[in-house]
């Protein structure tokens, strides 16, 4: 029988295992949202703007392992969707992101509501299609699905013209595709890997540096068992963030441009670097030239493109980071390989050492509230087991900071693109893959107003998302760098005219609450939990001076940190 | 690369997006359909060259990628000149195409078109021999190239 393409569409996502879309109608998904109409396998979130649909996506994809996927019409549906993407892409979060498009005679014409989302998106997606018949349309979406999650994930746009989704054609979703130009690798080099383990061995001064890589890889279990048996430090990328347990002694913290002094320290110091799912971004590195000068470096990553990228590496290793992991184990236990004993209790002890400046202190008798001191009785207060989402700036590195993530994927926060107005959104698509788990966004007052319309959504899906609003009045990050790189000219970061965020989250039919006082903090967190189903907006007035400590200023190297 | 709308655009695109310098680049349809061919001359240091080789492969239209200064080499380009011929200009016009083995291909009373085929910088010293007065128009088709020998670019 021979279905529309606005049913093959439905059932090809019912193929897929698609249980959840994020989306928003348009004149060209018209045929396609009649279609969903009339079905109940998948269900349809209604967002309140295209760019939250690619965020609530994104954090379900972050939090559960499956893709994300969205649904938005043609031309400003679509360029809304962008920043969505282009934050998935920069992250490496398997999304696929269905456009809808002017009828194929019209395309090229400037027709009403026409973009070239092809081309507007190809710089920030894995890939694109655009679908050109219907019998196109399920093997087109079968690529998508297996582009997008398989490799190095990333978002895969497939833009879809409206008389495709009129057209009839035989429904026939492929069990398999094969693409002759896509093989991800999925084994590590045999040599290769004897090589780092030959290194492990012998290193005197070593060190993990993880990133996104292992969690989107599955691979947290392989590396904390790695660094066990080793006894080497381990510190975590932003992205990485739960890959290894923060409570565990081994853990130096994260490191980078606010990463912990004894992180930073050991990395610039350090003999062996193990780089794992990791992509020495700028932020980390900090000057490259100063960059871990007396390391040999080992990098293992599933894309090739990321080796040498930045810094010269000299064990590359391509491949699927669990895999690669699991036959390093393998080797070490058949050869019963031991690292360096004597080499490693000096190199813990120099650790330690770095570890008593207490980087992260801050000043716990102050009049003001300090925000660190929020996030701090957050994570207490929730057993360390929340799911947190953040927005971007000081709030967020104080939530990477003083949020201890034992597990992955419970960290969800745009590290690459540096997206604000992430948080809300990505709460949501947390909260729909974990329904009864804690949910909570970290953000400011600034982020937060950049997607603040989806307290709408919220509303009408009941998603008991806990807002932390850590509220100073100012663009924190941009306020810093003024402070301290442009003698404290403050332009435009300033938040005035900010709204009475306990009646904006009233007026949503929410739950609002205003924290002064530091002495009230954890009251207010404790009643905050019990509201088990309701939103609540926690708007706490913090101090307006806190900045984030430590700092490698721009150009510095890793030793090169501004400390509180 | 498949013979796709969009996977040319992709090529240059990425190119553009991270700062690579294209020399010159061809494309055209192979004997299979499904594929098109495309010779691309750029320019780096063996990093930036590593790199870009990286990146393009991992743009899912590109099927199969080499580096042809790997290994030995030939590289062709075309070119068409139209210059000025008229009086005694005519002969020695039609001499120097000689000595460089091109072919006048359209004549009239007052120019000729030249054909000319060879590595890049034949066809430089070609222009470079010209009286730049003469020329009225130059076209290049940028350069493509296979490999000496056994090697091959073949799915």
């Amino acid at each position: 029988m021979e279905l529309t393409g606005a049913e093959i569409f439905v059932r090809s996502l019912e193929a897929e295992g698609v249980e959840i879309l994020f989306g928003y109608p348009g004149g060209a998904v018209l045929h396609i949202y009649d279609a969903l109409y009339t079905q109940d396998k998948i269900k349809h979130i209604l967002v309140r703007h295209e760019q939250a649909a690619t965020h609530a996506a994104d954090g379900y994809a972050r939090s559960c392992n499956k893709p994300g996927v969205v649904l938005v019409t043609s031309g400003p549906g679509a360029t809304n969707a962008v920043t969505g993407i282009a934050t998935a892409y920069m992250d490496s979060i398997p999304m696929v992101v269905f456009t809808g498009q002017v009828p194929t005679h019209l395309i090229g014409n400037d027709a009403f509501q026409e973009a070239d989302n092809i081309g507007i998106t190809r710089p920030c997606v894995k890939h694109n299609f655009l679908v050109k018949d219907v019998r196109d349309l399920a093997v087109t979406i079968k690529k998508a699905f297996y582009v997008a999650t398989t490799g190095r994930p990333g978002p895969v746009v497939v833009d879809i013209p409206k008389d495709i989704t009129a057209d009839k054609a035989e429904f026939h979703y492929p069990e398999k595709v094969e693409m002759r130009s896509y093989n991800p690798v999925q084994i590590g080099h045999t040599g290769q890997i004897k090589r780092a383990v030959k290194l492990m061995q012998t290193a005197r001064r070593p060190i993990f540096y993880t990133g996104g890589g292992v969690i989107l890889g599955n691979a947290s279990d392989s590396l904390t068992e790695l660094a066990k048996i080793m006894n080497f430090p381990v510190t975590n990328t932003l992205m990485g963030l739960g890959a290894f347990p923060a409570t565990d002694p081994q853990f130096v913290g994260m490191l980078g441009m606010h990463g912990t002094y004894e992180a930073n320290m050991a990395m610039h110091h350090c003999d062996v670097l193990l780089a794992i799912g990791a992509r020495f971004d700028d932020r980390v590195t900090g000057h490259i030239e100063k960059f871990c000068p007396n390391a040999t470096i080992v990098h293992v990553d599933i894309d090739p493109a990321s080796i040498s990228k930045n810094v010269k590496v000299d064990v590359p290793i391509v491949g699927c980071v669990k895999n690669v992991l699991k036959a390093m184990l393998n080797e070490i236990k058949n050869n019963d390989v031991h690292s360096d004993a004597v080499a490693l209790k000096d190199w813990w002890q120099q650790i330690d050492e770095w570890r008593s400046k207490d980087c992260l202190k801050f000043d716990r008798d102050s009049e003001a509230i300090k925000p660190q001191y929020v996030v701090e009785s957050l994570y207490k207060l929730t057993g360390g087991d929340a799911f947190i989402t953040s927005d971007v700036g000081q709030h967020q590195m104080w939530a990477a900071q003083f949020y201890k993530f034992d597990k992955p994927r419970r960290w969800i926060n745009s590290g690459g693109l540096g997206t604000m107005g992430f948080g809300l959104p990505a709460a949501m698509g947390v909260q729909f893959a974990h329904p009864d788990a804690t949910v909570a966004c970290v953000t400011g007052e600034g982020s937060i107003q950049m997607c603040i319309q989806e307290l709408s959504t919220c509303r009408q899906y009941s998603l008991p998302v806990k807002i932390i609003n850590l509220n100073n009045g100012y663009l924190g990050m941009v306020r810093q760098w003024q402070e301290f790189f442009y003698q404290k000219r403050y332009a435009m970061s300033y938040m005035e005219s900010l709204p009475d965020f306990v009646k904006l989250a009233e007026s949503y039919g929410h739950v609002g609450m205003q924290i002064t006082r530091p002495g009230d903090v954890e009251g207010a967190l404790i009643e905050m939990l019990k509201l088990k189903d309701r939103l609540v907006f926690m708007d706490f007035i913090t101090d307006n001076t806190e900045n984030v400590y430590p700092m490698i200023p721009a150009g510095g190297g890793q030793n090169e940190m501004i400390l509180v | 690369m498949e013979n796709e709308a969009g996977a040319l655009s992709r090529v240059a695109g990425l190119f553009s997006a991270r700062g690579y310098n294209i020399e010159s680049l061809t494309v055209a349809p192979t004997e299979d359909p499904s594929l098109s061919r495309m010779t691309l001359v750029t320019r780096g240091t063996e990093e930036i060259i590593e790199q870009i080789t990286k990146q393009l492969n991992k743009l899912i239209d590109v099927v199969k990628l080499m580096d042809m200064t790997e290994g030995p080499h030939i590289e062709r380009e075309m070119m068409l000149v139209k210059v000025q011929a008229e009086g005694e200009r005519r002969n020695e016009l039609k001499r120097l195409s000689d000595i460089f083995r091109g072919r006048i291909i359209d004549v009239t009373d007052e120019n000729y078109t030249i054909e000319l085929t060879g590595a890049g910088d034949k066809l430089d010293a070609f222009l470079q021999a010209l009286d730049r007065g003469v020329i009225i128009e130059v076209v290049r088709s940028g350069v493509s190239g296979i490999s000496r020998g056994g090697r091959s670019l073949k799915i």
